[in-house]
């Protein structure tokens, strides 16, 4: 059987960074998460397809809407749950990475999505030996965050080609426009190498500040100037900006961070009709975005959420289903035949 | 006193001699030289230098000795061909009092293996703020020369600027950790097109070589000396060239991982290469060798960091910073310079003895292989290749970069006064 993902190696078995998914393995998932999307138009919104299994969320920073939608694509697969928060635990008393997930592990787990405020962290537990459990990164410091960046896609995929329409495809020829705190974003950079992997063009859009040193090396273009870049995409994302960034003098202030990088009607209307308007959250509004803009029918917040669940189950499907299991072959087709099954 | 002759060996690599040791000196040194029960070395096709002299050693004794103690430091400095190592001030306590200089000195004394010059703190606490008592740290038993603030930047240019001025009363130097603090807060590695990828927090070389241009003016100003701890860009190599061809008293030292390892080795996230200044590119790699080449850079300086095991065996950004490197330096400095062609064995006992034991004013050591001359000896065979092992390293600690790494060159023995430390590659 190939490597899944089959872009590097080292962290097959895992997902570590958007930067490890061939274009194949992408459209694989985003063809899957469809299937699961499907699922969650039915009464029932579950399958059988992790029974047995067991995954911890192992969140060493604050997320909620992360972890909530692995928990709920996890439930759905019927897979056993354990949510463990840093906080509290003896992790706080000076517990290692290491002491922690070989904890776990002896429990019998056979899966850890772990968000980690340093980065790296997730590619250090899938490739130090520490444990043999299937590692999936649900956002390392400002590294990556590569189940963001699918859903992402995946919403892209649905709004610019339409979900049947989609299938099989990817993204080429799509131009994207990505907006804000890139230095400090790991959405940025996972998607900047998904994106690229699928085929699209990707322009940044940031004040230099917050663009990182060496940018000009990597797949895309990079503008400072929003309003020339905006008649020319197909979809642009606009990322949180925090507040705190002022006081170390990345920007001046607020508002005239918003007056040259902030998305507001007058704005949207320079893009063209088909386009979409994409925030990861949480929204900072009034800073990167207008409320007007955040609640018009062009942006996709909520939309990414509910397609966060579906991307989160195609990627523990992927990487659980198909291992160890008698009938190892059929992963790129299971997820459609199961939900049939389920249908009967 | 016992007697040893050192039979066939090439002296700095040239031609093959005979050196007779009796007690503490160097007896003769010629072909041909009578053994006359003296015990007998025979080390045709080795090479045999002056012993190594390191200017930056962190021993960890007093406050870590977890993770190395003076006796186990002096050993691993041993093995590696030193005979004299200068030791860091920022153990706990500090060694910023003229009584922690005199007990790592007392206490280098007693391990017998290698000399130890205690390095003073520039400033109280190294804090940067106020001047520790450098006279009384010079006039104690210590006797100390060389002062640093290493692990942290005297960033203040006003006590930079006094520190400097003070210690030419008893002709000491400043060792200047150069790191400006603002712009590598949250450093974890090299800023450029690696960092940015990886998500790692940026240390600029900007942040170095701003500090070195003010540090080579300020002694320029006050006619002090200022030497550059392990310097680690090309821009600071082109600093430190232009500030030496207008006559200035400067002096820089590089560390032999910064002559062969880059930040494409981050992309593992092994905390084994975490260190401070951190690894840099290729053509800095380059740009390194070249200058200590040229004598741009004095001297090769380890900057042996140990630290304990579960200090490195976790995430990136929990890791400490720092490598062992006593017992792997001359390998290095074969691998990179020797064997490369950019220096010869005579330049490597001048960049690993002669420079580091001048800038240090250290007497006895770094001194030509001669008759009459204290017997500080290593003998090292060149022709051995083999991967490196830390489970044989003689540190307590066992953060090194080169794990399995094959590195050219052994050395086979080290005469401390003409006491063997190390015989037939064992340390006695």
């Amino acid at each position: 059987m190939p490597l899944f993902p089959g872009g590097n190696p080292r962290t097959s078995g895992h997902l570590i960074s958007a930067a490890d998914l061939t274009r194949d393995d992408a459209v694989r998932i985003l063809d899957t998460a469809e299937e699961m999307a499907r699922l969650a138009d039915r009464p029932i919104k579950k399958l059988p397809a992790l029974r047995g299994r067991t995954i911890v969320n192992l969140f060493f920073e604050d997320s909620t809407r992360t972890r909530i939608s692995f928990e709920a694509a996890e439930k759905r697969l019927s897979a056993d749950v354990i949510n463990f928060a840093a906080k509290g635990s003896s992790v706080s008393k000076g517990e290692s990475l290491k002491d922690t997930a070989q904890t776990l592990e002896a429990m019998g787990v056979d899966a850890v999505v772990i968000r980690h405020g340093a980065s790296g962290a997730p590619y250090r537990l899938a490739t130090s030996g520490w444990i043999d459990a299937a590692v999936v990164n649900a956002g390392d410091g400002t590294h990556q965050h590569p189940t963001q960046a699918l859903l992402d896609a995946f919403t892209m995929r649905r709004r610019l080609i339409g979900p049947d329409a989609g299938l099989g495809r990817d993204l080429a020829g799509r131009r994207v426009t990505i907006v804000g705190d890139i230095l400090h974003s790991r959405v940025a950079r996972s998607n900047v190498d998904l994106l690229n992997t699928l085929g699209a063009q990707v322009t940044l859009v940031a004040p230099p500040t917050l663009l990182p040193v060496g940018v000009e090396g990597w797949p895309c273009e990079v503008s400072y100037d929003l309003d020339a870049v905006l008649p020319k995409s197909d979809a642009v994302m606009m990322l949180r900006v925090q507040r705190e960034r002022m006081n170390a003098a990345f920007f001046p202030t607020e508002r005239e961070y918003s007056r040259r990088y902030g998305l507001d009607t007058q704005r949207m209307d320079r893009m063209p009709e088909h386009a979409v308007v994409m925030h990861p959250g949480p929204m900072v509004r009034g800073m990167e975005i207008t409320a007007e803009v955040a609640d018009s029918g062009r942006c996709t917040v909520t939309e990414q959420v509910a397609n966060g669940v579906s991307i989160r189950m195609a990627v523990l499907y992927l990487l659980l289903g198909g291992s160890d299991h008698a009938n190892a072959n059929n992963t790129a087709n299971a997820a459609g035949t199961t939900a049939r099954t389920e249908e009967k | 006193m016992s007697k040893t002759l050192i039979r066939g060996a090439k002296v700095l690599g040239g031609e093959a001699l005979d050196v007779l040791v009796d007690g503490e000196t160097v007896a003769a040194v010629g072909a041909g030289l009578d053994a006359d029960g003296a015990r007998v070395v025979e080390a045709e096709g080795q090479i045999l230098l002056p012993g190594l002299v390191d200017l930056h050693t962190h021993l960890r004794e007093p406050g870590r000795e977890d993770s190395e103690t003076v006796l186990t430091g002096t050993r691993a400095a041993a093995s590696g061909g030193y005979t004299a190592v200068h030791a860091m001030a920022n153990t706990f306590p500090v060694a910023d009092t003229a009584g922690v200089v005199e007990q790592v000195w007392r206490l280098g004394r007693e391990s017998g293996y290698c000399d130890v010059q205690p390095v003073g703190a520039v400033t109280v606490g190294l804090e940067g703020k106020q001047l520790a008592e450098l006279g009384a740290m010079h006039d104690s038993a210590a006797s100390v020369r060389v002062f640093s603030d290493d692990g942290k930047c005297v960033d203040d240019a006003v006590i930079m600027r006094r520190a400097l001025e003070y210690v030419k009363a008893f002709d000491g130097v400043i060792a200047q950790h150069a790191q400006e603090p603002r712009l590598t807060e949250g450093a974890q590695m090299n800023e450029g097109t690696v960092s940015a990828e990886l998500g790692l927090g940026g240390w600029p070389a900007v942040a170095e070589e701003s500090i070195i241009a003010r540090d080579v003016l300020l002694a320029a100003h006050v006619g002090s000396r200022v030497h550059i701890c392990h310097l680690s860009t090309a821009g600071s190599v082109e600093i430190v060239r232009w500030a030496k061809s207008k006559g200035w008293n400067v002096t820089a030292e590089v560390t032999p991982h910064h002559l062969l390892l880059t930040d494409e080795l981050v992309r593992s996230y092994d905390p084994v290469y975490k260190v401070n200044p951190p690894l840099r590119t290729e053509a800095d790699v380059t740009a390194l060798r070249e200058a200590l080449a040229d004598g741009t850079i004095d001297c090769v300086a380890t900057d042996h960091a140990p630290h304990p095991h579960e200090d490195k065996d976790c995430e990136w950004g929990a890791a400490a910073m720092g490598m062992v490197g006593l017992e792997t330096a001359l390998s290095v400095v074969q691998h990179t310079m020797v064997e490369t062609g950019l220096l010869d064995w005579a330049g490597v006992a001048d960049r690993m003895s002669f420079r580091p034991a001048a800038i240090g004013r250290l007497a006895g050591h770094g001194r030509p292989v001669s008759a009459g001359e204290p017997a500080n000896l290593v003998l090292v065979d060149p022709s051995y290749r083999g991967a490196v092992d830390s489970a044989r390293f003689a540190s307590r600690s066992r953060n090194t970069p080169y794990q399995g790494r094959e590195l050219p060159g052994r050395v086979t023995h080290t005469f401390l006064r003409g006491r063997a430390t190390v015989m037939d590659g064992e340390l006695v």
